[in-house]
């Protein structure tokens, strides 16, 4: 199968999931208490006024009209309007998404920077006093909560060293990386123990392969047969789980967006939830769905290029 | 008694590779598990000599403890000498090993749908120990796997040469180790169960290409099995291993036809034969020792139908029973008229 057919198949494998996640969030915010149109009058209409507020926005309908007006919406990019910000929920959201995108490049890039050295010394040292050591302080990082992580994090580089801005997130490109700094720092601390843990006993269970001392017999350093041989192949279950963990971190950043006023889709959820903005919220969980299914195509795409057997399969 | 006695032009010529008194042994958690066992052993140049031993007779072990392959810890080796081709094996440094292995001396494995990196093409693979060291242009890389190939009898090789190992079957990839074994021109190849993995018909193609190579490079050959058909087939010499120890070791044609070691009978003796009828096999009863626990002298005796309390404290060096023929059983002599 050829890379072309993959992604198309596989995009295709995305509309009934993202059917599936639609009717589930339409379903769930409509089960939760607290009437949107209520808190958006601030219990000061009448229930006139109510009554003409629900038939604007359509809540009069029956439900399955409702999922209806939002699905059909939502394939032509409409999501609706928001309650609070009286602007197009595609718009609301839109706009927030580059900066998370970015926060979860660059919190995966220092992660793999930090976890992939200190995962060949632990392998390369296991059971000695370093490797000990070295998962002790991923345990400690991985224990942490991020949001404490964060504030230690601000406080060091932010204020004490004055490096990098702690809020913000600029105008141009390099504005927004520098502005990333700390926030991408603070959720790859919490990051990079996972990833840890699982390069190291992927490296460990790789350095047992036959091929491994196939390679020792050719004459090879063991420098060489790390690098070339043994770590190729433990990135590729890696690859994986670092895959999960980003799907994972987009909700998980909440707190990180929140703590740097970072204007990303995490602090924008925690604001519609709220507020009770239940178009921006449905609009927010689509999109946290489309994106958890695009960072799993490309670290299978990742894998495809690292080993070809996964391409024939 | 043939007149080109094999093991006579051996103790004349120089010898290729001399084990003097080798220990291997695995010590961890302060359990120490006796692979190898003083074993001594003489190779010649171009010889081919067959190891054949049940499970954990320590075989195995003895090959990879040559080329510093076994892990350390838990793996402990001491011996005397391990002299190959004027070195001292354990006096050279790790990077000395390094130029050794994959030149001087190579190694083919036993499972050979492991012994290939499942990420890398298969042709990048054999030709890796050359662009290494600087023996090969990357430039002539493919060119120099395509030769190699063919030497070893894969067909249409400009077209696989890119392929994968899992696009492969089993004998074929054994032909590529064998190809990647070879590349090196080595002095001496060390053959760990070769054809265990594959099918009967494969295994005899790839003995009779590990033959064939041989014959036309004057390579030495370590041929480690424990089928003793395969040994028979292509050995000069035959070495038989229990509980780590060199039982006896002798021509092939007089190991098979005159065995002087009750273990070496009883071996011989759990072949089954087509032309034997209705005659039943004899296996061998009981299991092999505890290698944490070895008992005192011959580690055989406790499954001997020939022991003698003697047995118990015997003295366990190889003894010459007959011209380049050497045994470890003290009732050696008293064997003869059983086989």
């Amino acid at each position: 199968m050829n890379v072309v057919s993959f992604i198309a198949s596989r995009l295709l494998q995305m509309v009934p999931v993202l059917i599936g996640v639609s009717i589930v969030v339409f379903l769930a915010i409509h089960m939760v208490p607290g009437d949107p149109v209520e808190l958006m009058m601030h219990g000061r209409a009448t229930p006139e006024g109510l009554a003409a507020a629900r038939a604007e926005l359509g809540l009069d309908q029956p439900l399955l009209v409702q999922y209806w007006n939002f699905i059909s919406g939502a394939v032509v990019g409409d999501l609706g309007t928001s309650i609070v910000q009286k602007a197009p929920v595609s718009e609301v959201v839109g706009e927030r998404i580059l900066p998370t995108v970015l926060l979860l490049v660059m919190s995966s890039i220092f992660a793999i920077a930090l976890a992939l050295p200190l995962a060949i010394v632990s392998a390369r040292r296991a059971d000695q006093p370093i490797d000990h050591a070295i998962r002790l302080g991923g345990m400690i990082g991985f224990a942490m909560p991020p949001f404490w992580i964060g504030i230690v994090v601000m406080l060091t580089f932010g204020i004490w060293l004055d490096w990098f801005p702690i809020s913000g997130y600029g105008r141009t490109f390099w504005a927004h990386v520098y502005h990333l700094v700390l926030p991408s720092f603070t959720v790859a601390l919490f990051l990079a123990p996972i990833l840890l843990q699982s390069l190291r006993a992927a490296i460990l269970d790789v350095m047992t392969a036959d091929y491994i001392e196939v390679a020792r017999a050719k004459g090879l350093s063991e420098r060489r047969i790390l690098v070339k041989h043994a770590l190729r192949n433990a990135l590729i279950p890696v690859t994986t789980i670092l895959a999960v963990n980003i799907g994972w971190l987009l909700s998980g950043a909440v707190v990180v967006e929140y703590l740097f006023s970072f204007p990303g889709l995490g602090s924008l959820l925690v604001r519609a939830a709220g507020q009770r903005d239940y178009a921006v919220i449905q609009g927010l969980s689509v999109t946290f769905a489309v994106l958890v299914l695009v960072v799993n195509l490309i670290a299978d795409l990742a894998c495809m290029a690292i080993d070809k057997r996964v391409a024939r399969a | 008694m043939h007149l080109s006695d094999p093991a006579k032009a051996v103790a004349t010529a120089v010898p290729l590779l001399e084990v003097e008194d080798l220990v291997v042994e695995f010590r961890q958690r302060g359990r120490v598990v006796r692979a190898v066992n003083h074993v001594s052993l003489t190779l010649g140049q171009g010889e081919t000599l067959g190891i054949v031993g049940e499970s954990g007779s320590g075989k195995s072990v003895l090959c990879r403890s040559f080329l510093r392959l076994l892990p350390s810890p838990p793996a402990v080796v001491t011996a005397s000498r391990i002299s190959f081709n004027g070195q001292n094996l354990p006096d050279l440094t790790e990077d000395q090993m390094q130029a050794i292995r994959g030149t001087d001396i190579s190694m083919v494995f036993q499972n050979p749908m492991g012994a290939l990196n499942p990420v890398w093409p298969i042709g990048d693979q054999i030709t890796e120990g050359e662009v290494v060291r600087g023996r090969l242009a990357p430039a002539n890389r493919r060119k120099r796997a395509i030769e190699l190939l063919t030497r070893v009898g894969i067909p249409a090789p400009e077209l696989r040469v890119d392929e994968y190992p899992h696009q492969w079957s089993g004998g074929m990839v054994q032909r590529a180790v064998i190809a990647m074994a070879v590349a090196g021109a080595p002095k001496l190849i060390l053959a760990d169960e070769p054809t265990t993995a594959l099918d009967v018909t494969i295994q005899n193609q790839i003995l009779a290409l590990l033959m064939e190579l041989q014959a036309e490079t004057g390579t030495a050959l370590i041929l480690v099995s424990h089928d003793l058909a395969v040994v028979a087939e292509s050995c000069d010499r035959v070495a038989v291993m229990y509980a780590g120890r060199i039982m006896e070791i002798a021509p092939t044609d007089r190991i098979f036809v005159a065995p002087k070691h009750a273990y070496t009978l009883g071996l011989l003796g759990s072949i089954p034969r087509i032309e034997g009828g209705d005659q039943a096999l004899e296996p061998i009863p009981g299991q092999p020792p505890n290698l944490a626990d070895l008992p005192p002298g011959c580690p055989f005796a406790p499954r001997c139908r020939f022991a003698s309390s003697a047995c118990a404290g015997a003295d366990m060096t190889l003894r010459e029973v007959a011209p380049g023929h050497f045994s470890a059983c003290i009732r050696a002599n008293e064997l003869g008229g059983v086989a």
